[in-house]
């Protein structure tokens, strides 16, 4: 009962963050210096990590169905098998989850210090809105670079894909790549990017509330960090299935 | 001045609004000035805070009157940084009412606050220094919120960083610093844009004493030469010595000296308040502090 109404109280903050941030987007002073330096630091600054996600993501289910798939005799759909997994699911959730434990971890951080050393105090003392000036660069540029990430986590995991069944086993380039372009849909591509916005909201407004919220000096950041990684991760995958869930019923169930 | 004082205090709580105005309005002598020098630079009116169960202000009143320098003392959790945190709106009391130029900013939102704090600086205990960011930008942080264009920026850091003494320091980092470096960049940082209203919390301590005494002169210089008013929160019995004793003039060459209390006259704009258990033990002059016959007070000023 405590821990629910605890939980709630949480949701209900770290809606009213989002709120905050998105109401002062276009007031000014706006920060564009602010979210540009920090695109660069999530998106560019994750791109390694997205790259390798990706790749051998897609290798590992090239590797995984196309055994199964050459049972049924199917196994010229192995691309496309990869890349509605890779496009529907994985790359999204994935790339969600790498940059949920690289960026929330980093927000809660620094946001967390920056409360219990006071720089916050400073900040509002000297009339910045902290919620302007940090949070919302943050939201804005994991919006952007979020989906990106995903977008090219999907395209080098059809490439790691491509790369194992074309090397290891017995399918064609051509035939790979039109399996994979006959898989595909526009409500796929669609259903990714509502699901990277989603993530991307999750990621920023909890490790920001997380970081804000940091109490009892530094061990309270550490504990900021930890609990905006795990709330972060789990809200992800639970998020998934739920906007999965909204989008079949408004697009109906793919085909294959 | 000390039996106005006592007069004013009597009066405080309620009906003091009432009583400062009927005074405004019977003053024929520059009546407008009169009325807008007599709202207090900052008010507290009853003010309670409690943190859980733990009360830290119990019904503080005071005021710190336009051009005037409040000394605030009090052992250590007595709630001095508190008492300033309320005056910047970075909290809120649970109880009471907080004015800042006769502004009741109690229920002020962020937003609202936002154009108060623009007249206020404020100096943290433990500089509390953006540390991604370097000195220079520390100091320029005011400016470049407000979108000052750079060539008057570098002006004014220059000239606020060479009035703490710290130019060379200009491109270190925070992390680089010593503590007392630190302290003094915190100083720049919250003189920068000329804020009417400047809090000092504990701007010396562990300071050796030549550099406590120019931090204590810089007060000194901004009470007497900018009309500034500010709180000095301090533990050290030297700063309270310096701050009531001497003031700025500038002499006939067009330098800025200091000079004893009593040459030529008499300091009336510093007063002293002290704080135990949430509460106001002693508000006064300093010569009043010494006279003090509480065993506490004579043992925070004797040490022993
Ligand atoms: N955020 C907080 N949560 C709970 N208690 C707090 C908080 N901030 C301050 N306190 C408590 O309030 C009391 C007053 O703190 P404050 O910082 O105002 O003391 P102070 O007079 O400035 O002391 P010092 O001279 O050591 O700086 C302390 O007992 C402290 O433990
Ligand atoms: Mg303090």
């Amino acid at each position: 009962m405590n821990f629910a109404l605890r939980a709630l109280l949480e949701v209900q903050e770290t809606t009213l963050l989002a709120v905050r941030a998105a109401g002062r987007l276009f007031r000014r002073p706006s920060y564009v210096p602010e979210m540009i330096s920090q695109m660069d630091v999530i998106g560019v600054g994750s791109l390694t990590i997205i790259l390798l996600t990706g790749f051998f993501t897609g290798g590992v289910l090239a590797l995984q169905t196309y055994p199964t798939l050459k049972y049924y005799g199917a196994q010229d759909q192995t691309g496309r098998l990869v890349a509605t997994a890779l496009v529907r699911e994985l790359g999204p959730v994935l790339s969600g989850l790498m940059v949920a434990g690289r960026v929330a971890s980093a927000i809660a951080a620094e946001l967390g210090s920056m409360v219990v050393s006071q720089q916050i105090d400073a900040m509002r003392a000297l009339g910045t809105d902290p919620v302007r000036k940090l949070v919302a660069p943050r939201l804005v540029a994991l919006l952007i670079t979020l989906p990106l990430l995903t977008l090219i986590a999907d395209a080098i995991g059809i490439g790691g894909g491509w790369v194992v069944s074309t090397q290891f086993f017995d399918i064609g380039s051509g035939s790979f790549m039109a399996a994979v372009w006959d898989g595909l849909t526009t409500d796929d591509i669609i259903g990714g990017f509502v699901k990277t916005a989603a993530f991307a909201l999750i990621i920023g407004t909890v490790a920001c509330h997380k970081g804000l919220n940091t109490e009892g000096g530094t061990v309270g950041v550490g504990r900021s960090t930890t609990s905006a990684v795990v709330a972060t991760s789990i809200l992800i995958i639970v998020a998934d299935y739920f906007i999965t869930r909204g989008l079949q019923l408004i697009f109906g169930l793919p085909a294959g | 001045m000390s039996t106005a004082d006592v007069e004013e205090r009597e009066q405080e709580g309620g009906a003091a609004r009432g009583g400062v105005s009927t005074a405004a309005a019977e003053s024929t002598f520059h009546e407008v000035d009169d009325r807008e020098r007599i709202t207090p630079a900052i008010e507290f009116q009853d003010v309670t805070l409690a943190f859980d169960d733990r009360v830290i202000l119990d019904n503080l009143s005071f005021k710190v009157n336009k051009g005037e320098t409040k000394i605030i003392l009090g052992g250590s959790g007595g709630g001095k940084s508190t008492t300033i945190k309320l005056i910047l709106g970075l909290l809120k009391p649970d109880a009471g009412r907080v004015l800042v130029d006769g502004e009741d900013i109690t229920d002020y939102t962020e937003a609202q606050m936002m154009s108060v704090r623009k007249k206020m600086g404020m100096v943290f205990q433990e500089g509390a220094l953006f540390d991604s960011l370097s000195v220079y930008d520390n100091v320029a942080y005011r400016l470049h919120e407000q979108n000052v264009p750079e060539d008057e920026v570098e002006q004014e850091v220059r000239r606020m960083l060479r009035f703490v003494n710290l130019e060379d320091a200009i491109d270190k980092m925070p992390i680089e610093l010593s503590g007392g470096m630190r302290r003094r960049v915190g100083i720049a940082r919250a003189l920068v844009g000329g804020p009417k209203i400047v809090m000092f919390d504990e701007p010396t301590a562990g300071l050796d004493p030549p550099t406590a005494r120019t931090i204590c002169e810089l007060a000194i210089k901004l009470r007497d030469l900018e009309d500034v008013s500010s709180i000095f929160v301090t533990h050290e019995m030297n700063n309270v010595k310096y701050l009531t004793s001497e003031y700025a003039v500038v002499n006939d060459d067009g330098e800025i000296v200091f000079e004893e209390e009593g040459q030529r006259l008499c300091l009336t704009n510093t007063k002293v308040l002290m704080l135990r258990g949430g509460k106001i033990i002693f508000e006064g002059t300093d010569e009043s502090l010494h006279k003090n016959q509480d065993a506490y007070i004579q043992r925070f000023i004797r040490g022993h």
